[in-house]
């Protein structure tokens, strides 16, 4: 229980914040946490508070696994890569081929999740294929 | 007037004797609150005494320590009766083990994850992902947001943040 006291309040903020199926478990001296975030900014928050109790993220003793909710198949989510085009892929991996790009900050139709990673998308020109989730965001 | 109090005297004295035999309830009540307050079997019990007759509330863990608790408050000087009122708990499922990725869908993850910092090694073993070189300070949270997401074991940090 000692990782649960050294991130109390980092699973204080994750209670507030109202992350749904919030499990905390330890497991070999690493605390995993998961749930599904409210929004975008609620898991952004999160991430700041974790980043404050460990600075630069170098205890190797936690393991968050918290996704946005509100970003469920069918609604449009936001290309937030750094400023370049996002690749749209055949299939769900950097191996894949290239099929199409979506432009930065273009709004695009989230057809389903196929892992944590790869999402399968649709452009609004009517290119689907897979993008890498890191690169897309919910609507504020 | 003495053979009156004699009268008095013979008339009272078996009174007198079966009620200093008899535990008051209230003397029952603290024996049995001393059995209870280091009894494992229950969970915060309390107990009700009422002519001799002992009424126990609480939590037990099984049917087991149901009948252990009533046993040793049936032992106790004075009680008659025993109405176990104790309510079996039923034990919360211990949350399911962490599942941790294999190492092939993990590499691959890891792989995707780090494409676009390439100054960024990463190596995976045994659902431990070890990260070394060097990357920029804003970039940390989101590649970290990232490789959570993958289901390691835990994850090293060892890069060089500039």
């Amino acid at each position: 229980m000692a990782l649960q006291d050294k991130y109390k309040e980092l699973l204080d903020t994750a209670k507030t914040l109202g992350i749904s199926n919030l499990q905390a478990r330890e497991q070999d001296n690493v605390l995993y946490i998961d749930g599904e975030a409210p929004s975008g900014a609620a898991k952004d928050q999160l991430w700041n508070t974790y980043g404050k109790i460990d600075p630069d993220f170098r205890s190797a003793d936690v393991v968050m696994n918290v996704n946005v909710s509100t970003m469920a198949p069918g609604v449009k989510v936001v290309v937030t890569t750094e400023k370049s085009n996002l690749n749209i892929r055949k299939g769900p991996g950097t191996d894949q081929p290239i099929i199409g790009k979506a432009a930065h900050h273009e709004l695009v139709t989230l057809v389903s999740k196929t892992n944590d990673q790869w999402w399968l998308i649709r452009t609004d020109a009517g290119e689907e294929g897979y993008a890498f989730a890191q690169y897309l965001s919910p609507q504020n | 007037m003495k053979k009156q109090l004699t009268i008095l005297l013979i008339f009272f004295m078996p009174w007198m004797l079966i009620s200093s035999c008899k535990e008051s309830d209230s003397k029952i009540q603290s024996a049995v609150e001393a059995t209870l307050k280091d009894n494992k079997d229950v969970n915060g019990a309390s107990a009700s005494v009422k002519d001799g007759v002992v009424t126990l509330t609480g939590e037990c863990n099984d049917e087991m320590s149901k009948s252990a608790v009533d046993s040793s408050v049936r032992k106790i000087k004075g009680v008659k009766d025993v109405i176990n009122n104790c309510t079996i708990v039923t034990p919360q499922p211990s949350p399911a083990p962490v599942v941790i990725a294999e190492d092939d869908p993990l590499t691959k993850g890891v792989t995707d994850a780090t494409k676009d910092y390439p100054s960024v090694n990463a190596t995976v073993q045994d659902g431990v992902i070890t990260l070394t070189g060097d990357i920029k300070k804003t970039d940390l949270p989101k590649l970290m947001m990232s490789l959570h997401t993958l289901k390691p074991k835990k994850i090293e940090n060892k890069l060089t943040i500039k």
